[in-house]
């Protein structure tokens, strides 16, 4: 009896993450629920630039590789121009919440019937561990080395959050993937996004918890235990918005 | 409606587009382009096309750039200041392979510079479009007509080739109205993509469009793949009207709407008994360099014409490779050259022979 396997919507690609790093576990939940929906012969994924770059090799479905944080725009020339493909960026948070920012409000505010997949491990993993958007006060990071000053640096952006005033989202949940329960959650959250998406209701967007042990300068189970002392109280989770049960307008 | 019909060129450009197949239109708001987007926005809701207003160029061009990878002729235009946003994604579509087709209705620079007709992007379109070893095609129109014809040219050419494509107009022939005919309404068949990320549906290996290669000699190998490809379109794409050049001693090169002024000035000169003739390039990438080196023999010196500070006449030196002198005269942006002052430009080169 087989009790474990590869989901099929992931390719037999060897993954190129740090190991211990939480982009494994995120990029099989997402080929989880692309084999359970059934998506992956009609889905088109758009890939960061960020760690998870190559993201392209690794989900067996057809791939573009957007500039850096244009994914949310690249998606919505997509799914303009194919109403009917399933289409998914995955995007860290400096893609997705620094020079991305204008791309993702207004593909939220739009509408665009588009699931992001939004992977916020507060750092720059690619590029050798700078601060992010979503870095917490007082981080350590490469280039905030006596940690983050709110008074120079600003403060970190809360992505479900601001993106839940957006009348156009319609399904957002902040997810970690630091534990058993929480990953299990985690996948019924993608689930949902996707399920959203293909009832045609809106922008559904799912951001991840995750650790980055490499830049973050810890092993992979203090990086789970920095996550949860750190993350977990500036970035709580859970539901930030639901409109999945309204009509379609 | 293959009729006769007065359009300005901003509108002719958008509905020789949509004849052209293209269905999916990203922009964002700029003059001179003005009219070509709310064009689209008018059409393409009434065909079951996209009209998108992108919150940046930057989006827009992304948004192209989204489109085409799932095989449909998509386009987008802007105005000099937009377009140096939209070179960003200019590189990544080249990079990537993929076609679209891109129109700068080109105004004054550096800058915001101004909102008048202008040729001063042609460095920008010819020389770096965007980061890295790329060109795109750029074709030059002279005429609403010829806005029209090229239209459905550049979009074929760019599937052809498998890579963006530039019209670059400007202010001038953006806003002017002229007759044009316009092809059929007919549903154009469009040469299947195997290679576009649209949904394998199993049929097919998984699609990638991607501009990322990390090892340095797969990068160089592709790069150079291209690079041949260019070396094709160089003999084969290059497109030229030359009028009057065949006996010509002064030869005039320009593009756009300035080469209709110069045109008149030519016709003027020989009315003078002056020897003058006109290369228009029509492709600025390719630039036509076989033509102006047909036109050596004969001719005795080159003026080069632009709404710029001389950004083409590199190229026309280039193709002379110092056989011949070449001269400049131009306005920047705004101010465009009348027949008067091209034609006492001629008279100056013909008379300095004496
Ligand atoms: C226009 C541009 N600017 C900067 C970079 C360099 N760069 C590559 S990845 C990256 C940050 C990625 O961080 P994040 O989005 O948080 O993803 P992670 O690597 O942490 O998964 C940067 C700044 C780039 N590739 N392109
Ligand atoms: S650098 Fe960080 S985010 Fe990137 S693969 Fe390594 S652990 Fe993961």
């Amino acid at each position: 009896m087989v009790v474990f396997e590869k989901p099929k919507a992931l390719t037999d690609a060897q993954t190129h993450y740090c190991p211990g790093c939480t982009h494994g576990i995120i990029h099989r939940l997402v080929a989880e629920c692309m084999d359970e929906l059934s998506l992956e012969g009609k889905a088109v994924g758009v890939a960061p630039v960020g760690c998870s770059v190559m993201a392209y090799d690794y989900f067996g479905c057809d791939m573009i590789q957007a500039p850096h944080g244009r994914a949310p725009a690249v998606a919505t020339g997509v799914k303009r121009a194919k109403p009917d493909a399933f289409v998914f960026t995955y995007q860290g948070d400096g893609d997705l919440a620094a020079i991305g920012t204008a791309e993702t409000v207004h593909a939220a505010t739009r509408g665009e019937n588009i699931t992001i997949i939004f992977v916020n491990n507060a750092i720059y993993g690619m590029t050798g561990g700078q601060m992010a958007p979503t870095s917490l006060p007082n981080q350590i990071t490469q280039t905030t080395p006596y940690g983050r000053d709110v008074n120079t640096a600003g403060y970190p952006i809360r992505v479900c959050e601001m993106l839940s005033t957006l009348d156009g989202v319609a399904y957002a949940e902040r997810v970690a993937v630091d534990c058993v329960k929480n990953v299990n959650k985690a996948k019924k959250a993608i689930k949902k996004a996707f399920q959203t998406q293909i009832d045609k209701k809106g922008l559904s967007i799912i951001e991840v918890v995750s650790s980055c042990p490499t830049n973050w300068g810890l092993s992979p189970n203090d990086a789970l235990q920095w996550l949860r002392d750190n993350m977990l109280p500036y970035y709580p989770l859970g539901v930030y918005k639901d409109k999945t049960g309204e009509e379609v307008k | 409606m293959a009729e006769r019909v007065l359009m300005k060129g901003n509108e002719a450009l958008a509905e020789a587009a949509i004849q052209a197949g293209c269905r999916n239109f990203f922009g964002y708001p700029i003059t001179p382009q003005t009219e070509l987007a709310a064009y689209m926005a008018k059409r393409m809701p009434k065909i079951g096309g996209t009209y998108l207003q992108a919150e940046s160029e930057v989006a827009a061009i992304n948004m192209v750039l989204g489109a085409a990878s799932t095989g449909v002729r998509v386009m987008t235009s802007s105005s000099s200041p937009g377009i140096s946003l939209k070179t960003e994604g200019i590189s990544y579509m080249a990079g990537s392979d993929l076609p679209a087709l891109i129109i700068n209705v080109q105004r004054g620079g550096p800058g915001l510079g101004g909102i008048q007709p202008s040729q001063a992007d042609y460095w920008q379109a010819t020389r770096a479009p965007g980061h890295g070893d790329l060109h795109v095609l750029v074709f030059a129109p002279s005429s609403v007509q010829e806005m029209v014809d090229l239209v459905s040219h550049a979009y074929d050419t760019a599937d052809k080739y498998r890579m963006p494509a530039m019209i670059l107009a400007d202010g001038m022939l953006g806003q002017m109205m002229e007759p044009v005919v316009i092809g059929q309404e007919e549903e154009k068949e469009l040469p299947e993509k195997e290679w576009a990320a649209n949904g394998h549906e199993f049929k097919r290996d998984h699609n990638i469009i991607n501009s990322l290669y990390l090892q340095a000699q797969d990068l160089e190998r592709l790069v150079k793949e291209r690079f041949e490809r260019y070396e094709v379109i160089k003999q084969n794409e290059a497109m030229c009207e030359n009028y009057m050049v065949d006996d010509a001693e002064y030869v005039i090169v320009s593009y756009g709407a300035t080469s209709r002024i110069c045109k008149a000035a030519v016709r003027e000169a020989r009315e003078q008994g002056i020897k003058a003739g006109l290369i228009r390039p029509i492709t600025l990438w390719p630039f036509p360099t076989e033509d102006i080196i047909k036109s050596i023999p004969n001719a005795k010196k080159y003026l080069c014409v632009e709404m710029s500070m001389g950004q083409m006449i590199d190229d026309v030196k280039l193709a002379l490779n110092g056989a011949r002198e070449c001269d400049f005269f131009g306005h920047t942006g705004g101010i465009i050259p009348t027949p008067e002052e091209v034609l006492s430009e001629i008279k100056k080169m013909a008379g300095g022979e004496k």
